[in-house]
């Protein structure tokens, strides 16, 4: 299984970033190899559908699963398209997120946020 | 004659400026371009004569012809459309209607709908013409809502139309302000309303536009959007002071010249100063 999870920055024990859309990186990790790859989230300084663009970057990378503090609606339906499961993060580390998952202690996140669109 | 009213954020007085502006002369047109958030009307209470809705085009996939490609998809800079398993996904309310994606994809495989953003509204109250734009909630930009507004073939030669602009000093101000032969920008006398004032005053050096300060909420002391304006060299049009009575007409949706003569004799001075502007900016140009 691929975990996607946004990060602050680029190793295993960065902290989740409470933005989804707008996180600095993307992390993915394999849990057959163990191994974690780092991509730049392209759509950090986009305008506007930045949710829309990273979510396109989760399913171009293969994700199976996605761990985020929270979503928005426009991205949520992108990964629900491509059948990515949806994890709320926890506190802690990255890396403990993913233990988190494996060992099943993660609820599924299902309210998703309208979008901020300049309003709060 | 086209006046704007502009400031760099809100709450700085424009609807207050424009609808007295509009009440004084005798007979004027009042345009709310503030789409996102119009509140002239609160204050003309107008009887409604005419709606139009307002429309935009976005695009409709016909997924027979859709290979997957995924060129609309590069091409989108507002990210309004994602691809999943070769199925393009298109966010309506993302879309700016730029038409890119019906131009670059190879198959043809996008048409272009309508799609209701709001509407318009023309009434009347007293020898006020009133024209409103409504942005529905969510939708992209209300740029085709204030064209719109302005299209319309206003009568311009022998009354006023007073444009109540956006706030701030982005594409829909711009918009507003783009066929405007006087802008009246609006001034708070803080440092932050020195910081707004310089955004519009940039935006309205930028477009050429002959223009002028109107301070609002003036106190005793120091006024530093009034030192802003004598340090550019910038035509200081009217000083209203920060009032009670004032505040207390206009939040109770009252238009203040109607109850006041003190602001009857400010705002038709200032509605004097310019027409006396503009008619000065006509003789310098021809």
């Amino acid at each position: 299984m691929k975990i996607a999870i946004p990060v602050i920055d680029k190793n295993l024990n960065s902290s989740v970033d409470a933005s989804f859309g707008r996180t600095n990186y993307f992390m993915f990790y394999d849990t057959s190899t163990k191994e974690s790859v780092f991509v730049e989230n392209s759509a950090k300084n986009n305008p506007g559908g930045a949710g829309i663009k990273a979510a396109q970057t989760i399913a171009d990378n293969g994700a199976n699963a996605l761990i985020a503090v929270r979503l928005g609606q426009n991205a949520a339906n992108v990964l629900q398209n491509a059948e990515i499961k949806i994890y709320k993060a926890t506190d802690g580390s990255a890396k403990d997120n993913i233990d988190a998952l494996i060992a099943n202690n993660l609820s599924t996140l299902s309210d998703f946020h309208k979008g901020f669109h300049g309003r709060n | 004659m086209k006046i704007a009213v502009l400031s760099g954020k809100g709450g700085t007085g424009k609807t207050l400026v424009s609808v007295n502006l509009a009440t004084v002369a005798k007979s004027s047109t009042y345009i709310d371009c503030d789409v996102e958030e119009p509140n002239g009307h609160l204050f003309f209470k107008p009887t409604i004569l005419a709606e139009k809705d307002v429309s935009v085009k976005i695009p409709k996939l016909n997924p027979k012809l859709c290979t997957g490609c995924r060129r609309c998809v590069d091409f989108c800079k507002f990210n309004a459309l994602a691809i999943i398993n070769n199925k393009p996904i298109i966010f309506d309310e993302v879309c700016h209607s730029c038409g890119g994606c019906v131009l670059v994809c190879p198959e043809k495989a996008f048409s272009e709908i309508d799609k209701s953003i709001g509407k318009v509204q023309m009434g009347k109250s007293g020898n006020v013409d009133i024209y409103t734009g409504i942005l529905n909630i969510g939708e992209a930009t209300g740029i085709p809502i204030i064209s719109n507004l302005l299209s319309n073939k206003q009568d311009t030669l022998d009354k006023p139309v007073i444009i109540d602009c956006p706030p701030g000093s982005s594409c829909i101000v711009m918009e507003s302000i783009k066929d405007a032969d006087y802008c009246v920008l609006v001034a708070e006398p803080t440092l932050f309303g020195v910081h707004n004032l310089n955004m519009v005053y940039e935006l309205v050096t930028l477009f050429k536009k002959p223009f002028g300060v109107v301070l609002n909420k003036c106190l005793d002391g120091d006024n530093p959007a009034e030192l802003f304006c004598i340090e550019k060299n910038i035509k200081i049009l009217a000083h209203i002071p920060f009032d009670p009575e004032l505040g207390k007409l206009n939040s109770e949706a009252n238009i203040v010249v109607k109850h006041s003569d003190k602001y009857h004799n400010l705002f038709s001075s200032l509605l004097e100063k310019i027409i006396t502007e503009v008619a000065n900016e006509a003789t310098t140009n021809s």
